[in-house]
Formats: C-alpha cells, structure tokens, sequence
C-alpha cells in the first residue's frame, strides 16, 4: 500500500509539474507550427509570472493575474513579432533579447516597486488579510471517498484537488489541437510554417497569420506562467522559470510539432523531475542516487531520443526564416 | 451580349506601361500587352527579360511602379494576390506554390476556404475538384501528401487551384521545363479545352516550338520591354529568336561525324543511395569514349544530378566500379573532387549557383575555384594575386566574357556570362573528360549557341564529353549518342539519328519502343 500511495503522489506531482510545460509547450507550438522559432517562451513565461503575482498582489485577485499575466506575455510575443515579422530579425537572437529583457525588468521593477530584492510579497498573507492564490478545485465527494482503497487514492489524492489551471492546461491540448488541425486558422497558420510563398500566392498574408500565431502564443504563455506565481507559488521570485521554457521547446521537439505527444512528452518531463523529487536521499542497491543525475534526465534523455530513437523530428519547413518576396 | 459590352471585354487583359525597377535594375520598361479573350496567348523571351516579374505584376506579387492593369476593360489596382484572385487571374508558378506535407485537397482549399472550420470547405472542394478534373482531364489523387507525387500531379494540382478560384485568366510561367514530351501535349490539350470554355490562358516559356504549338498570339519581350506582338500562325521560330535576342541566331549548330577513340570513362554496375534511404542510381553502366559527345536524357530528378556528383566525387560510391579517364574509383578506391580533377576530369555542375561558383566571389576568384592548389597560382606563402588576375584577363578575352572586369563580382555577371566563368574555367585546364551537366540553364539564346559550339570543338580536339541536360533540343543538337534515364536506371541507348522525339519521350516515361529494342538487341553493348 506504501507502494501505491508513493506512486499517486508521483503521479500528482507529475500533473502540477507537467502543467507549465504542457501550457508553454502548446504556445510554442503555435508560434513554431507558423514558422517562428520560439526560444523566448522562457521570457514569456517569466515576464507574465512576473505580471501576474504583481497584479493579484495589488488586486487581491487571482484572475486578475492572471489577465496581467496573459497581457504582459501577449506584449512580449508581439514585440517578438515585430522583430521576427515587420522587420524580419533573425529569431533566435531576437527570443534570447526577450529572454534577457524580461529577467532583467522583472528583477528591477520588482525591486523598485516592492524592495524584496526582486522577489514579489506573499500572495497568501494573514496579517494583510490577503489570499490572491488560486484555490485548489476539490472534486465533489473527494473527501468522504478518501478512505476507500485505490479509488480513494485515484480520485481524491490524484484526480482531485489541482489548480484550475492544471485542469486548463489538459483542456487546451484537444482545443489547441482542434484549431491546428480542424479550423482555416489552423490550416493557414500550418501552412505558413511550411511554405510562406505559397501561402502569400495564395491571397493571404504571412504577416497577419505570423501575428495571429504569436498572439495565440502569448496567451498561452501567460497561462504557463501565471500558474508558477500565483498558483504553484504564492510570489514571484527572480528567474522563477528555472528553464521552463527550454524544456517546453524540448518537449514540443520531442512531440513531433504534434499536440497530443508534446504533452506526452511534457508528462514524461514532469514525471521525472518528479521522481527527482521524492528520490532526494534514496538508495538503490547500496549507493545514494545523484539527485542532480535525475534531474539532468529531461535533458539527457531528449538530447538521446531526438539523436535517432524516435526516428527524426522533422520540423515545419521554413522555420526560422524570415519571409522577404524574393526577385523571381 | 450587346455589341458595346462585347467590344469592352475584348480583352481578358490589358496592360498600359507597366514600369517596374528593382533597385538599380529596370525589369519592366513601360509594358504594353493586350490578351484577347478566350485565346492562348504566349509570352517569350530570354531569361531575364522580364516575363517573370510582369507575370507577378498582374498577379499581384509584385507591384509596378507605374501603369495600368485592366481586366475586361476595367482598370484595377492590384496590390496583393488577395486582389488578383478575387479578379479571376490564377497563376501556376515556374516554382510550384504548394505546401510539400499537404494533401492536395487542403493544397487546394487553402485561401480559399467557405468557412472557419475546414471539413466543410474539404468537403466541398472534393465535389467540385472531381467535376473539374473529370471536365479538363486533370485527375490527380487528393488525399495524398503532395509531397509524394510526380511533378506532373502536382502540376495539374496548381492548375487546379486556379480552377476552384474561378480563374478566367489562367498564367503559367514556363510550365513544360519539368515535364516529359508526352505530360506536355497533355498540358496543351487540357489548355486547349480550357480556352474552348471561354478561359484566357498566357502561357509563358522560351521554347519557341512550344509557342509556336500551343499559342494563338506572341509577345516578344527583351531586356525588360515588349518588342513584338505577333500572330503565331504568321511566325516562324527563326523571326522570334530574332526578335528575342536582336539579331540573327543559328538555331541548329553544324555538328560533323564524331571519330570516337579509346574509351576514357567507363561506368559498371554503379549503385547509390541517398540519406533517406532512396535508391538515386540503380546499376548505371556506360562507356564514354574520346572524341564523341554522349548524352543523358530524362525528366528532372531521374539520377542524372546523382550520376554526375558520383563522377565527378563529390558523391561517394555505394557498389560498382568508375574508370576515370585510367583511374579506378569505387568503394575501396574512394576519390575526392580534387583527386577527380587531377586525373583529367572537368566537372561543369548543374546549377552554378550551388555548385559552380561563389556569388559574392570576383571573376578572378572564380577562375582558380578548384584549381586554387595549381603551383602557376601559388607562390611560397601567397597566392601570386597579380598572375592569377592577368590569367582571368585573358580567359575573360578569350572567352568573350562580358563585361572583361576580373574584379567584378560573380553575382554581378549575367546567367550567361556566369556559366561562361564555369565552362571557361573548367575547359582551360584542358581535361580528357569533361562532365557537363545543364550547359545552358538560364543562358540567353545568343549565348547558348556559342556554348555549344565551344562544346563541339572540345568533343572535335578529342576530348570524351558525358552531358547531362533535360533540354531536349540541346540533348539532340550536340550529342553522338543518347542513353535515356528513367529512376535511376538507363532504359536504352539511342544513335543521334534516331532520336525523334516521341522515342525519346516515350523513354523518359520508361517505354522503349520496338524499333529501339530491336537495335540494342543487335549490337549488345
């Protein structure tokens, strides 16, 4: 039964764990799916994390985050437009700036408006009769079905009692996957990403759909890191992210530029860094397992599968080259 | 139709000086064109004349500096191809505008879409495309990655598309230079049918006997302006090169009997796959002897590319043996493109673009590009800069490069004078085998010719010339010999004389007629 209920608590925390990624994952896929390289979903991520535990600090409110959250993000991904689109800058040196940018603003404006060097104040605090967290969502029934054996665990400790956020993120893969695969947006941005000339030729503007595409992203983003600060946390701290968005892009490679493996992928991330986790000062046959060898696992284990195991990721076609008309 | 209605729509389209630049580059001086309606209207001229850029005008890629577009009388300002479409212009690119991991139903519907969701517009299109292409001869399968179909297919899946937009003017810019013999007289009948339902084709190319069958009317551009509007029946092919290039052109070049020698590159049972497993060349064997020209037909992409980087070592040999010009090359005797050229082997690429120069180069750089280790180009410690520009000067005369300036960069020259650099270099060094692959790619019609005459005189001193071209015309007028390519293997070999055409087209789609048949099985190589 010990057995069990470790399990569960893997398995939950591969849900919390999971949920970031699989948001930031999704946004990056939209962005990529048009065409963008998206390094910058780290800033993203960092600056809306950022916006949002500000937001619902000063509002009381963590919707109101995460409205700041979302906004900020979507700010970010239009400036990377703006960049990578209108002024056709090459992608990668344009994300890393937003990346450089935001863990520099969030850092100072952080300082400059709380003085907590850099970090937010608590979302959750009782001598300011504050709660701007996210409550978890108790399932009906969760508690009076605690006790009962495996259901108890399955529903109650697994299934019950997340964020709604977590809920989200779950929700988006098929919605996201819908609009990719089912809608004309889905079908034009997809295109885009492949072959930009045909596209224009075909009567519609790259431009427009790159926007769209990086707008889309930015929510996505906002969500991924609205859910660190204010649900996750209670408080923003400096570089929060923690790398977050790399092993989004790790992920969504890993996944094929598809909805439903990238967040395979995202769980199978979060499944070992949650393993990592509870493995602190475990021992197997005698030795102390490295907790820093989990944790490398994500990476190590993507820069293997992507070496070959998983047959070659072939990425959207024109990705990562800016459309200018060229002479015929 | 009232008689006033009719006489405004006479024409489908109508340009009124039509002036566009590129930067410092005039590609469209003051274009006047009228294209009567319900005809096929052809559009010849050189590469770099400026159909290209006049055809994106109209369809809205590009916009013009100045003039008038009108469509049935109606002037419009056409500034995206959002406009063009919604005008009834569709236009198939020389550069098939389709995305390679779509079906070609959703190639189809793309843009074009009835709503937000796609499986309706899906539907749809499925419905009309097999009326249309049941009505115009243009099945194709829909619901395969177009990625995985022949050129042809994809081809009518462009035509198509223009179609389903309800296309009255229907542009195809050079349509037929990846195609077969056969494929192309299919794509004329379809055109044929489209005009019979009141469509207005313009058909751009510069292969004149192509005009000369498909066409009802010419225009004639050169150097960015239109010269000549003529009736094809009142033309002849010699009157429109004339008028492409402006001056007299010798389109048959006066080829006597070859007097083949020892055989200098021998090819036997050579094989090779590419990375994604794909099988390029397919137990190739052939003999190429000194003195005598053999070329290699077949459609773009049958392994004539593969053959020719395999030879020339920049390919590496999976099984069989290459006898080059007395060195042997295969999978125990590896050779790089250096050790090639030493052993007598010029190699002229396919695309000079990729290949055959450096863009941003000068001529004299390019001159000495493989032969950099040459001792008359090197000094102790630097390259003797002073000799190798007095080197490029002379070729340069010799050659009758244009403009003789051996600073000038590479990009700067123009198709012509660009490939000229390539042959001229290569040629220089006076090798015993020479590999040519597509001599005259985006070479304007005067300068084709004296290409070729240089490529005579090289197989006349003796020389063992192997020449890869998917030009027809160009394959017949220089060679002694032709062996057909199909999937990377050779289907036949064919004697100079007897390479009509049709035999040669039906090849090319894998069918070796009986005539043929009968004579490999006479004399067995």
């Amino acid at each position: 039964m010990e057995l069990f209920d470790s399990i569960i608590l893997i398995l939950d925390a591969t849900l919390r764990n999971a949920t970031p990624l699989i948001f930031a994952a999704l946004a990056g896929m939209f962005s990529e799916r048009s065409g963008i390289v998206n390094i910058a979903l780290e800033g993203k991520i960092l600056i809306s994390a950022f916006a949002g535990a500000s937001a619902a600090y000063y509002t009381g409110s963590p919707w109101m985050g995460l409205l700041a959250g979302i906004m900020a993000s979507v700010v970010f991904a239009q400036l990377h437009a703006f960049a990578t689109v209108t002024h056709n800058g090459d992608h990668v040196v344009s994300g890393l700036a937003i990346n450089i940018l935001a863990a520099g603003l969030t850092a100072a404006v952080g300082n400059y408006w709380f003085s907590q060097g850099g970090n937010t104040p608590n979302l959750v605090s009782r001598a300011e009769e504050l709660n701007a967290r996210f409550e978890p969502i108790v399932f009906p029934f969760a508690d009076a079905l605690a006790d009962v054996p495996i259901i108890g665990g399955i529903y109650s400790e697994l299934l019950s009692g997340h964020y709604i956020l977590v809920y989200l993120a779950f929700l988006a893969v098929p919605l996201c996957w819908f609009v990719l695969f089912r809608t004309r947006f889905g079908l034009r941005l997809r295109a885009t990403g492949e072959n930009p000339q045909a596209v224009d030729t075909a009567g519609i503007s790259v431009t427009q759909v790159r926007y769209l595409a990086l707008l889309v992203c930015g929510v996505l983003a906002g969500f991924a890191g609205v859910y660190l600060a204010v649900a996750l946390t209670a408080q923003f701290s400096p570089n929060m992210s923690a790398g977050k968005g790399y092993m989004a892009l790790a992920a969504l490679i890993f996944g094929k530029w598809r909805p439903k493996t990238t967040m395979l992928a995202c769980l199978l991330f979060g499944a070992l860094q949650a393993i990592a986790d509870r493995s602190q000062g475990a021992i197997i046959f005698g030795f102390e397992v490295p907790v820093q060898l989990v944790e490398a696992l994500p990476y190590i284990l993507t820069v293997v599968l992507l070496g070959g195991f998983i047959g070659r990721a072939v990425a959207p076609k024109a990705i990562g080259k800016p459309y200018v008309k060229e002479r015929a | 139709m009232t008689a006033q209605t009719h006489s405004a729509a006479e024409y489908a389209l109508e340009l009124r000086g039509i002036d566009k630049h590129f930067g410092a580059v005039h590609a469209n001086k003051n274009i006047d064109l009228k294209v009567e309606k319900g005809t096929i209207h052809g559009i010849v001229g050189e590469n770099g004349a400026g159909k290209s850029t006049l055809m994106s005008i109209i369809y809205g890629f590009y916009e013009a500096d100045q003039g008038d577009i009108a469509i049935d009388g109606q002037v419009l300002k056409i500034r995206d191809s959002k406009t063009a479409i919604a005008s009834g212009i569709g236009m198939v690119h020389q550069h098939f505008m389709l995305i390679q991991n779509f079906t070609a139903l959703e190639n189809v519907v793309l843009g074009a879409e009835s709503g937000e969701l796609i499986d309706d517009s899906l539907d749809k299109a499925r419905t009309e495309l097999n009326r249309l292409s049941d009505e115009f001869g243009l099945s194709v399968p829909l619901d395969q990655p177009v990625e995985e179909l022949s050129v042809g297919f994809q081809q009518r899946i462009e035509i198509l598309k223009a179609l389903y937009r309800g296309a009255r003017i229907l542009i195809l810019d050079e349509p037929t230079g990846v195609l077969t013999p056969q494929e192309t007289e299919h794509l004329f009948k379809v055109l044929d049918s489209l005009k019979a339902q009141g469509t207005t084709v313009i058909l751009i190319t510069h292969k004149l006997r192509e005009i000369l069958a498909a066409t009802d009317n010419v225009s004639v551009m050169r150097r960015g302006e239109m010269v000549a509007h003529v009736k094809t029946a009142e033309t002849n092919q010699e009157e429109l090169a004339e008028l492409m290039v402006g001056r007299k052109v010798l389109l048959q070049v006066d080829k006597g009997d070859s007097a083949p020698g020892d055989v200098k590159l021998s090819v036997r049972n050579l094989s090779m796959t590419d990375s994604a497993g794909v099988k390029r060349l397919d137990n190739v064997s052939l003999d190429v002897r000194a003195g005598e020209i053999v070329g290699i037909a077949g459609v773009s992409g049958n392994g004539q590319s593969e053959l020719l980087e395999t030879l020339a070592g920049i390919t590496p040999v999976d099984s069989g043996t290459i006898d080059l010009n007395g060195h042997t090359l295969d999978v125990q005797h590896p050779m790089n493109p250096s050790q090639v050229r030493k052993a007598g082997i010029g190699h002229i690429p396919e695309d000079r673009h990729r290949m055959g120069l450096i863009n941003t180069f000068s001529a004299y750089e390019a001159f000495v590009l493989g032969y950099h280790r040459n001792h008359e180009y090197n000094g102790a410690l630097q390259m003797k800069q002073g000799a190798i520009i007095e080197d490029c000067k002379e070729k340069m005369e010799r050659w009758d490069v244009r403009p003789q300036d051996p600073y000038l960069k590479t990009a700067n020259f123009s198709g012509g004078n660009q490939q000229k650099l390539v042959i001229a270099r290569e040629i220089e060094q006076n090798p015993d085998v020479l590999l040519i692959g597509q001599p005259t790619r985006g070479v304007d019609i005067g300068a084709i010719e004296s290409i070729h005459k240089r490529i005579l005189e090289m197989r006349d001193a003796g020389k063992a010339i192997l020449l890869v071209s998917v030009e027809l015309d160009e394959i017949r007028s220089l060679s002694d010999r032709i062996l057909v390519m199909f999937d990377g293997t050779i289907v036949g070999e064919v004697p100079a004389d007897k390479a009509d055409e049709r035999t040669l087209g039906l090849m090319m789609a894998n069918i070796v007629p009986d005539d043929i048949k009968a004579l490999q099985a006479e004399e067995p190589a």
